[in-house]
């Protein structure tokens, strides 16, 4: 089976900081790989750089084994590929299915959808189903996101990438303003995605939580990928002696 | 730490007290039973409520909208046989015509966090080169005014396209842009007519649209009215009105999502200077000359009028009917001064006070929705 996304060499500098150094990746189909590594080690920025949110100095992405270029966001939206964002990225004054559809708009039908008439009534029910099917705590499709909650605004837009994700979710520390049901939830969706044959992307601070819905395990540290695991074959402190060094295993023994 | 000393240690997997719980039966249930409840709560979809109804509750707009009834009442009861008639609504609807089709555009700029201070310069542009074509071309009969139409409403397009390209392409702050095009579209309307007004307006276009009526209304309040209305529509009901909002909401996520930003915002200034252009003609037709020098303070009074109806100067917030209320306001005031005698000057006083309580109660009524957002 080949890998739904696969990043080699990726290498990315700001300034003097070697933020990414020939960082590799890769996720299948219908697996979750847990990315994890200490603060700074490069996580996010190495998510950034695989899908389109920032230029990268070197490396390929390979798309089921081709060769892609991923330059912006819309380019990895097109494959299949969502991400949500530590910043969420919401219009904090427009309704949760205003936020879930934007820019995908379900417009009505014949000369009035030509015209830029959208068929609001559904978005909202499409975004009532989506919520519902979380498990969201979201009440209302109309209230604007501004006014809601941390949990209400991350279960929005973990909502809109699931919605619109066929090939690779990634998910950059969903659950970390989260409580202990909606956090629950969130695990319980990523499973639900895997499920359905997605890769799930998982970044996490919380080992629990990543053994507990991770197939794998791959630990960055300085830019760099030092260690891929199978999620049921290691502990807490294998992975944390990875992240920080303590365990010089280098990624060809695992 | 060894390898050895890692993978022969008991392995307490969860040495979190959450995840420990979540992994034990009881929580787990209760978790489940928590969802469950998630799952069958009432999902408000917006249905319940009329959509115009739900849009207007809690909006500023209400509020606003609350204050001018209180102004017209107050006028009604000081002078009922004056105020209260036809003829006087007719009159402060066609005080309030060619401000409510540049409030139209500038709802739009503000709504997307921007600002429109050359509006009133394009006004005066659009309208003397409208009244230049239609002298060199006689000065009357309806292609000449058909024409010197076309003129300024491109002449006002072409204004807003410059603004909206250098805010969007050259990231130039559009209260900067517009604060040059506003000098800069007076001066070249100044230096086209070495600063006299010109007068030569065909009398048909005066006569059909200045002075006309259609079932007693005048035809410059009807213009007024299908902009106003075709701007609610776009603005509340398509796909363009909510690119709107979510460009002064947050732009990153409008561009994340793929929307193209930049085309937006110049189609938005674009849209404002075309309205600034159909003003322009519906100046020369209403008052049969330019007003170089007559719109000093049009801008400013139009983005106040589009302030106090509840349009955030932060972006994102705004509606077409607060817009429509903010204009009243000061109309109403003026006319109800003069009527009751009070010296009409009272009414910039009041306008500017009102200015600043709209946006204070605003405020103040956002923070309350955030602290109450759990």
């Amino acid at each position: 089976m080949t890998a739904v996304l696969e990043a080699r060499g990726i290498s990315r500098k700001f300034g003097h900081v070697q933020a990414l150094d020939s960082a590799d990746f890769d996720v299948f189909p219908g697996e979750v790989v847990a990315l994890i590594g200490d603060n700074g080690a490069g996580k996010s920025t190495l998510v950034k750089a695989i899908t389109g949110n920032l230029e990268i100095d070197a490396g390929e992405v390979l798309f089921d084994g081709n060769p892609v270029t991923i330059a912006t966001p819309q380019d990895a939206s097109e494959l299949g590929i969502e991400v949500v964002h530590q910043d969420l990225a919401l219009a904090p004054h427009l309704g949760p299915a205003q936020n879930m559809y934007l820019g995908r708009e379900i417009m009505r039908p014949g000369l009035l959808g030509k015209l830029g008439f959208m068929d609001t009534g559904r978005m909202r029910r499409g975004a009532a189903d989506a919520f519902r099917d979380l498990g969201s705590a979201v009440r209302s499709v109309v209230t604007p996101v501004g006014e809601m909650s941390g949990g209400q605004k991350q279960s929005v837009a973990i909502a809109r990438s699931v919605a619109w994700a066929d090939r690779v979710l990634f998910l950059d520390e969903p659950t970390a303003a989260l409580g202990v049901v909606q956090t629950q939830n969130v695990l319980d969706m990523i499973r639900r995605v895997r499920d359905k044959g997605l890769g799930v992307v998982l970044i996490s601070h919380s080992m629990p939580e990543v053994l507990d819905v991770a197939d794998r395990v791959q630990v960055l540290r300085l830019g760099h990928r030092v260690a891929t695991y199978q999620a049921k074959e290691t502990t807490i402190e294998e992975l944390v002696g990875a992240m920080t060094g303590a365990l010089d295993r280098r990624e060809d023994v695992a | 730490m060894s390898n050895d000393d890692v993978t022969n240690a008991p392995a307490p997997r969860s040495p979190d007290p959450v995840a420990e719980q979540s992994t034990s039966l009881g929580a787990t249930d209760h978790i489940s039973r928590a969802r469950d409840a998630n799952r069958n709560a009432a999902m408000d979809v917006g249905d319940a409520q009329g959509p115009l109804l739900q849009r207007l509750k809690g909006m500023q707009s209400i509020w606003i909208l609350g204050v001018l009834v209180l102004i017209t009442a107050f006028f009604a009861i000081k002078a009922p046989s004056q105020f209260m008639t036809g003829d006087n609504l007719i009159n402060i609807g066609q005080n309030l015509a060619i401000w409510a089709v540049l409030a139209v555009g500038m709802t739009f700029i503000i709504i997307t966090s921007g600002i429109d201070l050359s509006i009133a310069s394009v006004l005066v542009f659009s309208s003397v080169v409208s009244a230049l074509t239609m002298e060199k071309m006689g000065g009357s009969g309806w292609s000449t005014a058909a024409v010197g139409t076309a003129v300024a409403l491109v002449a006002g397009l072409l204004w807003g396209m410059l603004n909206g390209i250098v805010v969007a392409k050259a990231k130039v702050p559009p209260l900067i842009v517009t604060l040059g095009t506003m000098s800069i579209a007076l001066g070249f309307a100044q230096i086209i007519t070495g600063g006299l007004d010109i007068r030569s307006v065909p009398t048909e276009l005066q006569d059909a649209v200045g002075y006309g009526r259609i079932a007693g209304i005048p035809v410059i309040v009807i213009i007024a009215l299908i902009v106003v209305v075709l701007g609610g529509i776009l603005l509340h009901r398509t796909r363009f009105g909510l690119y709107t909002y979510a460009i002064g909401s947050n732009e990153v996520s409008a561009r994340r999502v793929g929307i193209n930003v930049d085309r937006k915002l110049i189609m938005i200034y674009a849209l404002a200077g075309f309205l600034g252009g159909l003003a322009g003609i519906m100046t020369l037709a209403q008052f049969g000359t330019t007003s170089i020098a007559g719109n000093s303070l049009t801008s400013l009074n139009v983005i106040a009028a589009v302030v106090i109806g509840g349009t955030s100067v932060f972006g994102g917030q705004g509606s077409m009917f607060g817009t429509m209320v903010g204009l009243f306001i000061p109309a109403v005031l003026q006319n109800g001064f003069v009527i009751i005698g009070v010296s009409p000057y009272w009414q910039t006083v009041a306008v500017g006070a009102i200015l600043i309580a709209a946006v204070y109660v605003d405020q103040q009524r956002r923070a309350a929705a955030l602290r109450g957002g759990k």
